[in-house]
């Protein structure tokens, strides 16, 4: 079996996020790390390489410091990396992203591709459904579950309220969610092995089947008419009370504010 | 494309077991707005199977006109099926904007059905508007008005932009649930209902659903929740939300929770509030032991008044609550639910 697993590289918001003096996001000063919902469906394809043997390949788009995600994925157990990059496909949108990352999926054999739900820098949620749509396949997202059984996967798909057993031939596209799984460490040998192996670039010339018209900013049907830091309507009151003093406080406050 | 020949506004009216989900009445009351300001309708597009009865409640919402696509292939929601209904309704009726709703079947939907029309998606957005692109005027560049400028949060929270779709049709946008008003209900009212049916011959792309499983919950659903107690890690365990629940019980509220508290098994994923979980808007969100990461604070912020009890003075959370209370939560919300039931005694 063979498994593509898209990846990609995003400033970390768990160590704090860092603002520049003016206000805006400071990406230089933020550290990088693999995309959670990525290295949760990194982590299910190893799984399903582990029970049922597998190639697994990660693609990943973006600038050349992207490769440090692949080596990490590789150093996970990852068989082989393909790094996209190339500046006319900077600026893309989720279409022209989507657009790209199909154009380099042709190249490849597979029989199951697996996408992180969302990244935790745009949480649009829509590369990997989108991919699915490009390439003519199934798509599941939402995976909390995944098997496989003879030509197909059966997967669990969570909805709000419910989960549906969905069985779909493969080949298919799966997205998975952060709550996937634990992903694993990468281990010593892993990272040595990772250190000197041989990464895949591709540029524009090596995507299949994409017109010039869907990549890069000018293929982006969406354009940003304005982009600002989000203006919060600020700390109200803070008081430190003791327990008896706190309650009267509150109480005063749902009285003042007529809740009850 | 031509663009001159994308008119109207459509919602997708997301039904779930043949029950009209509340997005689909706020997006309704949203397009509205927007189809007033461009000077035409806001239709419905509803898809299922033997959903024609629902298009009058669409109707008393506010659908001027409602589009049914009505076959056995749509009776539970599946990617593809609804992908080609969706997709064949705009390529046949040509709207200008089509809204669907944030939700985990829309954000399914919605990309699918942009890739296949080959237009723009912006996601998740939280405010809708008609207006110029650029926003002003450029010299050299041609400034496009009655636009669909849909703004959006990124970066969890941090950064919001506003994004435009210029040269595409039609404009498509989700639309996070519980920030857009629904209008007000008139009975009675009526909506041009139309049938279409594009023909569903299932290929290699229909899944096959194998079983239906639907969680048992009897909770309410805290988007609805006029008053919300939610708690964090601080809380400490799963058995003392207790405290919390009680304090719902006697405000008449509902428990909810932090992400943290889900990862944990605390709670299940449909009481969590944040950029991963549900978006709130309550009359009162109680913060109890929750540090406030600006994930939880994107889910949350909009609510009309927010109190927070936490021990941690330098906690995020009190950069956006109204009332922070600097305090051990485990002392003041029991007491606090006692001082509650002596109030509501003695009224």
């Amino acid at each position: 079996m063979k498994i593509v697993v898209c990846i990609k590289q995003v400033p970390d918001t768990k160590g704090g996020v860092k603002f520049n003096p003016d206000g805006t996001l400071d990406r230089a000063a933020m550290l990088t790390i693999m995309n959670p919902d990525d290295k949760a469906g990194l982590e299910a394809a190893l799984r399903l390489k582990d029970q049922y043997g597998a190639e697994v390949t990660v693609v990943t788009m973006g600038l050349p410091k992207a490769e440090e995600v692949l080596r990490e994925a590789m150093a996970m157990g990852a068989d082989k990396g393909i790094l996209v990059t190339d500046r006319v496909l900077g600026g893309a949108d989720t279409w022209a992203t989507s657009q790209t990352i199909a154009g380099a999926i042709r190249n490849l054999e597979y029989d199951l591709i697996i996408t992180g739900r969302q990244a935790i820098d745009g949480d649009t949620a829509q590369v990997g459904p989108q991919i699915s749509e490009h390439l003519g396949i199934p798509v599941i997202s939402y995976a909390q579950n995944i098997k496989i059984e003879g030509d197909s996967v059966i997967v669990e798909r969570q909805y709000d309220d419910r989960y549906h057993v969905l069985k779909a031939q493969m080949p298919c596209l799966i997205t998975a969610l952060a709550e996937l799984n634990e992903p694993r460490y990468m281990t010593p040998g892993g990272i040595f092995d990772a250190y000197d192996a041989e990464i895949t670039v591709w540029g524009r010339a090596d995507l299949k089947d994409v017109d010039d018209s869907n990549l890069g900013l000018k293929g982006s049907p969406t354009q940003i008419a304005k982009a600002s830091d989000k203006v919060r309507k600020g700390a109200g009151e803070k008081v430190a009370l003791d327990p008896t003093e706190a309650v009267d406080y509150i109480v005063g406050k749902l009285k003042d504010k007529h809740v009850i | 494309m031509n663009i001159q020949d994308y008119k109207g506004v459509f919602v997708y009216a997301q039904q779930v077991d043949n029950v009209i989900s509340g997005i689909a009445l706020e997006l309704i009351g949203k397009g509205k707005d927007l189809a007033k300001d461009l000077g035409t309708e806001v239709t419905a597009v509803l898809i299922g199977s033997d959903v024609k009865a629902l298009a009058d409640e669409l109707a008393e919402y506010g659908a001027d006109k409602v589009i049914v696509v009505d076959d056995p292939e749509l009776k539970e929601y599946r990617t593809e099926p609804y992908t080609h209904a969706l997709a064949s309704v705009i390529n046949e009726f040509k709207p200008e904007i089509v809204l669907v709703g944030a939700t985990a079947i829309g954000r399914d939907l919605g990309p699918r059905v942009s890739a296949r029309i080959h237009t723009g998606l912006t996601a998740d957005c939280t405010q809708l508007e008609i207006g110029d692109f650029p926003i002003n005027p450029i010299p050299g560049k041609e400034q496009l008005h009655n636009q669909l400028l849909m703004t959006r949060p990124a970066f969890g929270g941090n950064t919001i932009a506003t994004i435009a779709c210029p040269a595409f049709r039609p404009q498509m946008a989700t639309v996070r649930p519980g920030v857009m008003q629904k209008a007000p209900k008139e009975a009675g009212k009526k909506a041009v209902v139309v049938e279409y049916n594009p023909g569903f011959t299932p290929d290699n792309k229909y899944v096959e659903i194998l079983e239906v499983v639907k969680a048992v919950s009897d909770v309410a659903d805290i988007m609805d929740a006029k008053i919300l107690v939610s708690g964090g890690r601080g809380v400490g365990c799963a058995e003392n939300f207790k405290i919390l629940e009680d304090l719902a019980e006697v405000l008449g509220g509902t428990v909810s929770c932090s992400r943290a508290v889900v990862d944990a098994g605390w709670k299940s994923k449909d009481l969590q509030v944040g950029q991963t979980g549900k978006t709130v808007r309550p009359n009162v969100y109680f913060a109890i032991g929750i540090s406030g990461a600006i994930q939880h604070v994107a889910g949350m912020e909009e609510a009309d008044i927010i109190i927070a009890i936490n021990k941690d003075e330098t906690a995020p959370i009190f950069e956006v609550a109204d009332y922070g209370i600097v305090g051990d939560l485990n002392k003041i919300v029991p007491a606090l639910t006692e001082s509650l039931k002596a109030e509501m005694a003695a009224k």
